[in-house]
């Protein structure tokens, strides 16, 4: 299970100029890929019938191919719609829209479906039918002769986690969690290359919502989709997105960058108040430790003397040093420890928290505040790589 | 004590198990007619149901139908269908008992099977369209065997209305079990008229178990899971 780096992937420019494609391709002018970008969402907008204002007023936003983008925002304010425009389920009043560089309604609605996986929060499993013939609907409709959707729902099953034998069991006897694994795999069937996901997290208890979220990032490591996943809850956008679009009542697009960037530099006040006044210690969830500096630490060889034991937490003001050989940690020790000894012991107390460089610095200040203290020790496999302090952390917020 | 040695002397009776006059021969036409009526009622009812549950429209014609259903009593369109077969030239006995069977059948089949189609879960249509079905496939594969045990729920309700009211076909010189008890009626035969009451009561009870029976069958093992209570809005009894 690859649990994802806390630090947003690298992603593509989110508008590609054909000048700019061309130019990422090395100038060969091969034009053979249409560009970098899955979905094209241009001038879009959407009003209901008999309503006055727009649900979603000219909207543009293009989807970067294999990433996940994340829709948030408050309720009613067109995720929901700006969605369902993508595979059609609402017709757009105005505005393209291109799905791998075609038009969306240069297709049937029904055929254009088939190639785009829909997870909802309803999850909407047909009850009348096996998990494994949920799972093998759009294959079905698609032609796969009967080995080759056997095959591929017995994949599936194992690929989103659930037992093999619940592949005759039918929805009523599976739990929460366990149906929206299944209605995962059912729009994974046909192996669309994208994926519309409208909270499909949001009706599981928030135990199951951070696992299925982990295992939403495992998967997607794997597959590498196109994935427009909705929610508004800011956490989960921060949590999975590549890049995060903020939409604000009616459409309209507030501020659309990586989760680090949105953190970092909120486009405006809507955007700022809706990060919420924890936007900083948010962010700190996505800066590894592997981008700040360490300090070597208060740190002691084994057979130093206690007079220099006692320097050392002097001068980082801790009540607790760390007996370090090399670059080999042997634990930490007190003052009292050295009570009638006359050199630091080869030994001492484990670390509780075990720190690398891939760990946030929101893990690092919950490691230094759990262990009522002001500095965390940092690891590469067994190696001793110094102390990150909360100092260092706070800085790190309040940029 | 001797009236019910009476009525075992009836049914003991071989002059009342041949000829036309005899059981088994009112037992078919009875059955018969009421066949007829289902099967017509069942098309004419439930098929332009489903296609208006689908498209969620029609509501006010389902609410009007079971409305109609409740408040005209069973004699009374036995009584409405007289005229009209008369006039349409079809005469007395069959055909005006079934033109008044098939009035009596069509609402709560068309009403239920209305709402059933229609309450389907919407989230399950949404996931089914999204996925790339057709309407004519959702309609076909989700909404009809997802109300399934409701029309068929309906059917048997209507089937068990049906065979209760068939009896009153006697009225109008139809054959069938009513025979029995207009015929006797008529003579003061305290007997056959309590005779062929219980033969019509007997058969609704068959009709009721059978197509119990026939719902536990097709009904999809994943639904018999989710189900609550029986949600057939039934017609009052008239
Ligand atoms: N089918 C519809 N008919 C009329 N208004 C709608 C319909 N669907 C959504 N709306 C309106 O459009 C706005 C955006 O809705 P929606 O996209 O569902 O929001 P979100 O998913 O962000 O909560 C809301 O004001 C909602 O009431
Ligand atoms: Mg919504």
């Amino acid at each position: 299970m690859g649990s994802r780096p806390p630090y947003p992937r690298s992603f593509a420019p989110a508008v590609l100029s054909p000048l700019q494609s061309l130019r990422s391709l090395g100038g060969t002018g091969r034009l053979a890929r249409v560009s970098d970008v899955m979905i094209s969402l241009r001038h879009v907008s959407k009003t209901f019938p008999g309503g006055t204002a727009p649900a979603v007023g000219d909207l543009s936003l293009d989807v970067p191919r294999g990433e996940i983008v994340v829709l948030v925002g408050p309720s009613g304010c067109g995720k929901t719609t700006t969605l369902k425009m993508i595979n059609r389920l609402i017709e757009p009043t105005s505005g393209e829209i291109y799905v791998d560089g075609e038009l969306a309604t240069s297709v049937e609605a029904h055929l254009l479906r088939r190639k785009i996986g829909y997870v909802i929060q309803q999850i909407g499993l047909f009850p009348h039918r096996t998990i494994a013939e949920n799972i093998a609907t759009v294959p079905t409709l698609v032609g796969w002769d009967e080995q080759r959707i056997a095959e591929r729902v017995t994949e599936l099953i194992e690929l989103v986690g659930l037992e093999p034998e619940m592949a005759d069991r039918y929805p009523a006897e599976l739990s929460g969690g366990q149906q929206q694994r299944v209605g995962v795999a059912r729009a994974l069937a046909a192996d669309p290359p994208v994926l519309l996901m409208d909270e499909p997290f949001g009706a599981v208890d928030p135990i199951v919502r951070s696992k299925l979220q982990e295992e939403l990032l495992a998967l997607q490591d794997r597959l590498r989709k196109t994935i427009v996943f909705v929610t508004h809850d800011i956490d989960e956008a921060i949590r999975l997105g590549n890049r995060v679009a903020i939409l604000n009542v009616g459409g309209v697009l507030e501020q659309y960058a990586s989760p680090a960037e949105i953190l970092a530099e909120p486009a405006n006040d809507f955007v700022a108040e809706f990060l919420g006044s924890d936007r900083g210690l948010k962010r700190l969830s996505l800066i590894p430790i592997s981008t700040v500096d360490l300090d070597p630490g208060p740190v002691v060889a084994p057979g130093g003397t206690v007079e220099e034991a006692r320097r050392v937490m002097e001068r980082y003001g801790t009540d607790w040093f760390a007996v370090v050989d090399g670059d080999r940690m042997l634990g930490w020790l007190t003052e009292d420890d050295l009570r009638g000894a006359a050199t630091v012991p080869r030994s001492g107390r484990r670390f509780r928290a075990w720190l690398t460089r891939s760990s946030s610095l929101r893990e690092a200040l919950d490691a230094i505040v759990s262990g009522r203290t002001t500095m965390a020790a940092v690891f590469d496999g067994d190696r001793y790589l110094g102390m990150i302090d909360v100092d260092t952390i706070s800085r790190e917020i309040v940029r | 004590m001797s009236f019910l040695a009476d009525v075992l002397a009836w049914f003991a009776d071989p002059v009342n198990w041949s000829g036309s006059g005899g059981i088994p021969n009112r037992v078919f036409e009875h059955v018969q007619l009421s066949t007829f009526a289902m099967m017509i009622a069942a098309l004419l009812g439930i098929i332009p149901a489903v296609i208006l549950g689908h498209a969620r429209r029609g509501g006010v014609l389902a609410v009007a139908a079971v409305n109609i259903a409740r408040a005209v009593p069973s004699f009374a369109i036995i009584a409405l269908a007289l005229p009209v077969s008369i006039a349409l030239g079809l005469g007395l006995g069959f055909w005006p008992t079934l033109l008044a069977l098939v009035a009596l059948a069509i609402p709560p089949m068309f009403t239920n099977a209305y709402t059933a189609v229609r309450d389907v879960d919407p989230g399950v249509v949404e996931a089914a369209r999204g996925m790339g079905m057709t309407p004519a496939g959702i309609l076909a594969k989700v909404e009809v065997p997802m109300a399934l045990p409701i029309i068929l729920a309906a059917v048997r309700v209507s089937a068990v209305q049906v065979v209760a009211t068939a009896t009153l076909g006697a009225i109008v010189a139809w054959g069938g079990l009513g025979r029995y008890v207009i015929d006797g009626f008529a003579t003061r035969n305290n007997v056959e008229v309590f005779a062929g009451g219980l033969l019509v009561a007997l058969l609704a009870v068959a009709t009721e178990v059978g197509f119990g029976v026939l719902e536990r069958l097709v009904e999809p093992r994943g639904l018999r899971m989710l189900r609550g209570q029986e949600q057939v809005v039934r017609p009052a009894p008239t």
